[in-house]
């Protein structure tokens, strides 16, 4: 389904990634651990195509399409999603609006109909249901003044919204506490299922304890430098990053 | 400006001296006239004309009104303001009140609307004597007083005490240029006595295809308790221009509120004032300027506070495209018997093209020491985190901005509270902003 080769990318001329390559299946969840400053959200930030971004090496793949030469909407239409590690707070656009224009959009690229107002309610109220949101976060304007943990429920329910192909979780859990965690992670595990992958950025073990990933990717200075199961993240959470920097400085020395 | 035009402009002013009938008017077009040929038009020299240059306009010849005018009742039907069943309807052309084809749908226990003739010589004498032609304490230039020497067919509105109206005053200013480039010079006092309340709206419309320009000047006076509403909507043509001077006086303890949406037209010069000559007082002033072509729009707001404990607020945002170009100004006075003034300001505005200019320029002057003033400006583009974020969920880039600039802008047209007239506003701020 993707297929990153040799990913090369910098910002303001500074190199963050430094040849990354991954495979994911359709059904597959991968998670992607790192210390701070890996590269983790820049991966997910150049997949979604955001612009601050150069790419100076390598190509990514999407469903067979070259996904670098397509702009951040038509690959959400193909069927990308980006929840966000910081959800955007938009005042003045009311969230159902904005579902549904989003919505209809991927529906128009797909030369389908728009959805009807009455399909359009039943099919948020059954998603609300999923990820457990209430019907009052979504008559107001996006994100605003809504808690972190409110904020990364949303992003869940546009992700039940809109059935995406490929998920990517830029550090979903970050910000949230225990039962805030289980929901969203609940969601997630709601939206699994064999045409969809997942790829999970984030820190700690916490959330992958909830998922269960198939596979885990450790990202460590730009270079994913060990994939493993899930018992991958275990080792990380019991020994921290350092264990596999030292790993490194091994092979480096030798 | 053309010595042609000068000439002409002196002729008429005499032909309405010899002609007019109430001394009250003579005296004041009188000291107009003088005040007129002193100033002359303003010119870019003057700093509250800096950014603004109406020189140009006089460089061709208007006719005044007077002329053959034929504006038919199917013409009105073209361009009333949604809600008019419910509203009183006056109708200017060329700068003068036309009752013929007004409608008034208020009772006369309500309000009383009249030609300012006929109430300079009547009942309201000592009103007019008293309150018409305060603005040029304030605004003292050439524009002001040109308005002035040609106070002629205008109007007299009095809001009776204690009444609150449920159908508002719909005015409708037109240019008739099918044959001439004309000078259109409406003036109106209007009296909002104790305890009542009135919501006005005002629009230009030029019909024709030659240049109009319309200089303005409507004095309002509120009085203790009362309530007022301005809404001034333009959305005429490019070969529109206008000075338009909307000087609020509230002279009692009472509330103010306008709103002023400028979405088309030549060059548009707003003077918004507020004089607070009560302790107490409220007012609230926003405004929205949506631009495009070479269209320019200069807002100019004032409030002086004179007395103690008023409180005012000002929020004006600004969406410029293309090569248009737009002012704020914003000054404030705290006089120095004005104590406990809380006086806020803010403008923002998004450039949406390399060619579009804003001149931002907060004006705070406070003589009194125990106040709260604020202001402050942004000028800058459309939200990239935002326009991302939108993107990433399938919406076009153009669609995004869509929605972010009509959410810009929804800011201020909330504030409209005649519901047809928001209404209206909102569906041309969508259709301008909507994607093609």
């Amino acid at each position: 389904m993707l297929s990153i080769k040799n990913i090369h990318a910098s910002v303001e001329g500074k190199q963050i990634l430094k040849g990354i390559d991954l495979e994911v299946k359709a059904g597959e969840v991968h998670a992607i651990m790192g210390p701070n400053g890996s590269g983790k959200s820049t991966l997910a930030s150049i997949l979604a195509g955001r612009e601050d971004y150069e790419i100076t090496e390598g190509s990514v793949s999407f469903l067979g399409k070259d996904m670098l030469d397509m702009s951040p909407e038509d690959r959400a239409r193909e069927g990308l999603f980006l929840a966000f590690q910081y959800p955007v707070e938009i005042p003045g656009v009311s969230t159902t609006n904005f579902i549904k224009t989003a919505l209809n959009e991927k529906r128009k690229y797909h030369g389908q109909e728009p959805l009807d107002a009455v399909s359009f309610l039943k099919l948020m109220k059954e998603k609300m249901q999923l990820v457990e949101i209430d019907k009052s976060l979504l008559t107001r304007s996006i994100n605003e003044g809504f808690s972190g943990g409110e904020k990364k429920r949303n992003e869940i329910f546009q992700m039940a919204m809109l059935e995406p192909k490929l998920a990517i979780l830029d550090e979903t859990d970050s910000g949230l506490d225990i039962d805030a965690l289980r929901i969203v992670a609940n969601g997630v595990n709601k939206l699994r299922n064999k045409e969809r992958a997942i790829i999970v950025i984030t820190h700690y073990q916490r959330l992958l304890d909830y998922l269960q990933p198939d596979f885990v990717h450790v990202l460590v200075n730009g270079r994913i430098v060990k994939s493993g199961t899930k018992e991958l993240a275990l080792e990380l959470e019991e020994k921290g990053y350092d264990f596999i920097k030292d790993e490194l400085s091994l092979a480096e020395a030798v | 400006m053309d010595t042609k035009n000068i000439d002409y402009i002196e002729d008429k002013f005499n032909e309405l001296q010899s002609s007019g009938a109430s001394d009250v008017l003579n005296n004041i077009r009188k000291e107009g006239f003088k005040t007129f040929n002193k100033n002359g038009i303003p010119t870019p020299r003057n700093e509250e004309w800096r950014f603004t240059s109406i020189g140009n306009l006089f460089k061709k010849e208007y006719s005044l009104s007077g002329d053959d005018l034929k504006i038919t009742a199917a013409d009105i039907d073209e361009v009333r303001l949604p809600g008019y069943k419910n509203a009183n309807e006056l109708v200017f052309l060329n700068g003068s009140y036309i009752p013929g084809l007004s409608t008034i749908r208020s009772s006369e226990n309500e309000c009383i609307i009249l030609p300012l003739e006929e109430a300079a010589m009547g009942k309201y004498k000592s009103i007019v004597n008293e309150h018409l032609e305060k603005s040029s304490l304030v605004v003292k230039d050439g524009i002001h007083a040109l308005n002035t020497s040609f106070i002629y067919g205008g109007v007299f509105i009095h809001i009776n005490k204690s009444q609150v109206l449920d159908k508002p005053v719909y005015i409708y200013q037109l240019s008739d240029t099918r044959n001439n480039h004309t000078l259109s010079q409406p003036r109106s006092l209007i009296y909002v006595d104790e305890s009542a309340k009135v919501q006005l709206a005002e629009s230009f419309i030029t019909i024709g295809a030659m240049d109009s320009f319309t200089n303005g000047v409507m004095e309002i006076v509120v009085n203790t308790n009362a309530i007022v509403e301005y809404y001034k909507i333009q959305n005429d043509v490019v070969n529109a221009s206008q000075v338009t001077t909307t000087h609020i006086r509230q002279i009692g303890k009472s509330y103010g509120h306008a709103v002023t949406i400028s979405l088309n037209g030549g060059l548009i010069r707003n003077n918004m004032n507020i004089i607070m000559e009560a302790e107490g007082n409220e007012a609230h002033l926003y405004g929205l300027y949506l631009l495009n072509g070479n269209t320019h729009v200069d807002n100019h707001t004032l409030v002086d506070n004179t007395k103690p404990n008023c409180f005012s607020n000002e929020f004006y945002k600004g969406i410029l495209d293309d090569n248009s170009s737009g002012v704020f100004s914003g000054k404030i006075f705290v006089r120095p018997d004005a104590q406990k003034t809380n006086a806020y300001q803010s403008n923002k505005n998004i450039l949406l093209s390399d060619d579009a200019t804003i001149n931002t320029k907060p004006q705070l002057e406070i003589f009194a020491d125990d106040v709260k003033c604020s202001h402050g400006c942004t000028v800058g583009q459309l939200d990239e985190e935002a326009l991302f974020y939108l993107r990433t969920r399938g919406i076009s880039k153009e669609h995004a901005q869509s929605m972010l600039l009509t959410a810009f802008a929804e800011d201020v047209v909330m504030q409209i509270k005649n519901e047809p007239l928001r209404t209206y506003v909102e569906k041309l701020i969508v259709d301008r902003l909507a994607v093609n």
